[in-house]
């Protein structure tokens, strides 16, 4: 029985507390959604293959807050190099996890290459990210990864390939961008840091 | 005399309260991105491709960090589609751009994409300014960086590759 991915993600981001989050486009999008849409996420619609960039220039900008990125396996390999540049930038609060169907979810279930036995974990080792795992059964050492353990941290978290209800965030960009800097920055995120 | 214009840009980030530097190296770029590696106040964080710039900008910009992106006219091909998330999420960008395939030019492959370097960033919705000679390039960094954080939109600044001066793959190798 494989792990289902809503309640996999329902279970990472579970008490997140001020864990700040970004999601890769499409079936990640709805999932973090479908766990509950919260100001301090970031759901995309677009950008494929930068999540994890995206990820690490939160993580550098913000050095005291754990940071997690959720994307799928076909966004993951778009913009692999990614995990080479936070290899080499060794944020300790920056966490990848990746939600691995082995599928393009969202344009017709076409198998991805983690379907013919690419190892992403394996990559992030490479990469030197301090932790790499793959979990197909508990995904209580992935939490651990994500709270608690000096980064840059990896998880792969292999799912089936169920083709579940959208539930989408706001599509808005703008909002997206503004509300995240209001809940993390305060109101004074609004005007630049010399007009403050 | 020319003016040393690497110089001035970092001074200029310094003074805007850049703190976050994306890189993909150009031979134009060299002593701009030692500057930056070696000053304290700042980050260098090298990409493997310039589309990582994009995501880089955008999430420090999510945690309230000012960034530029240095990169070569060759790189603006490798991040089109991703530009349309800083226009639909009006991040603020700033991009400074060594030009190759202009005057000067040893390598053919260069050309295609350093001759639609300025129309490609415009029809994404960058604004772009050319800095035709080393004078000029400071004070165009200097309206790129204030208008990018003042009005959350996205500037390119084109330095001329006649301002960067290499003519010949040994010269680049000798740098």
């Amino acid at each position: 029985m494989s792990l289902q991915r809503r309640s996999v993600v329902k279970e990472l981001l579970r008490d997140r507390g001020d864990l700040l989050v970004v999601a890769g486009l499409g079936s990640t999008a709805w999932d973090i959604t479908d766990a509950g849409d919260a100001d301090l996420s970031f759901p995309m619609w677009g950008a494929m293959g930068q999540a994890a960039m995206i990820g690490l220039g939160l993580a550098l900008a913000q050095p005291k807050r754990r940071v997690v990125v959720i994307t799928g396996d076909g966004e993951m390999l778009m913009g692999i190099g990614a995990l080479a540049t936070i290899g080499v930038q060794q944020t300790p609060n920056l966490t990848i996890v990746v939600i691995d169907n082995e599928r393009y979810g969202e344009t017709g279930m076409q198998r991805t290459h983690t379907a013919y036995g690419v190892d992403l974990a394996a990559v992030a080792l490479g990469c030197r990210f301090r932790h790499a795992i793959t979990a197909t059964k508990d995904v209580g050492p992935v939490r651990e990864l994500l709270y608690r353990t000096p980064g840059p941290n990896f998880a792969t978290v292999k799912v089936g390939d169920e083709k579940l209800p959208l539930v989408l965030p706001p599509k808005d960009g703008v909002l997206l961008k503004a509300r995240f800097r209001r809940a993390l920055l305060g109101e004074s995120a609004d005007v630049l840091p010399e007009e403050r | 005399m020319q003016p040393d214009w690497p110089a001035e840009i970092h001074r200029q980030l310094i003074a805007a309260g850049v703190t976050l530097v994306g890189y993909v190296p150009d031979a134009g770029h060299k002593r701009l991105i030692e500057l930056c590696q070696e000053d304290q106040r700042m980050r260098a964080v090298s990409l493997t491709s310039e589309e990582e710039g994009i995501g880089l900008v955008a999430g420090a910009w999510l945690g309230g960090q000012k960034s530029v992106l240095l990169m070569q006219s060759s790189g603006v091909g490798n991040l089109v589609n991703v530009l349309g998330m800083i226009k639909v999420c009006r991040f603020p960008l700033v991009m400074i751009v060594t030009m190759r395939g202009e005057q000067g030019e040893f390598n053919p492959w260069q050309v295609p994409m350093g001759e639609n370097t300025a129309r490609v960033l415009e029809t994404m919705s960058v604004a772009v300014r050319q800095a035709g000679d080393a004078q000029t390039v400071a004070a165009h960094v200097h309206t790129a960086v204030g208008l990018a954080y003042e009005t959350q939109g996205a500037q390119a600044v084109l330095i001329a590759q006649r301002v960067i001066g290499i003519k010949s793959f040994q010269e680049q190798r000798n740098q």
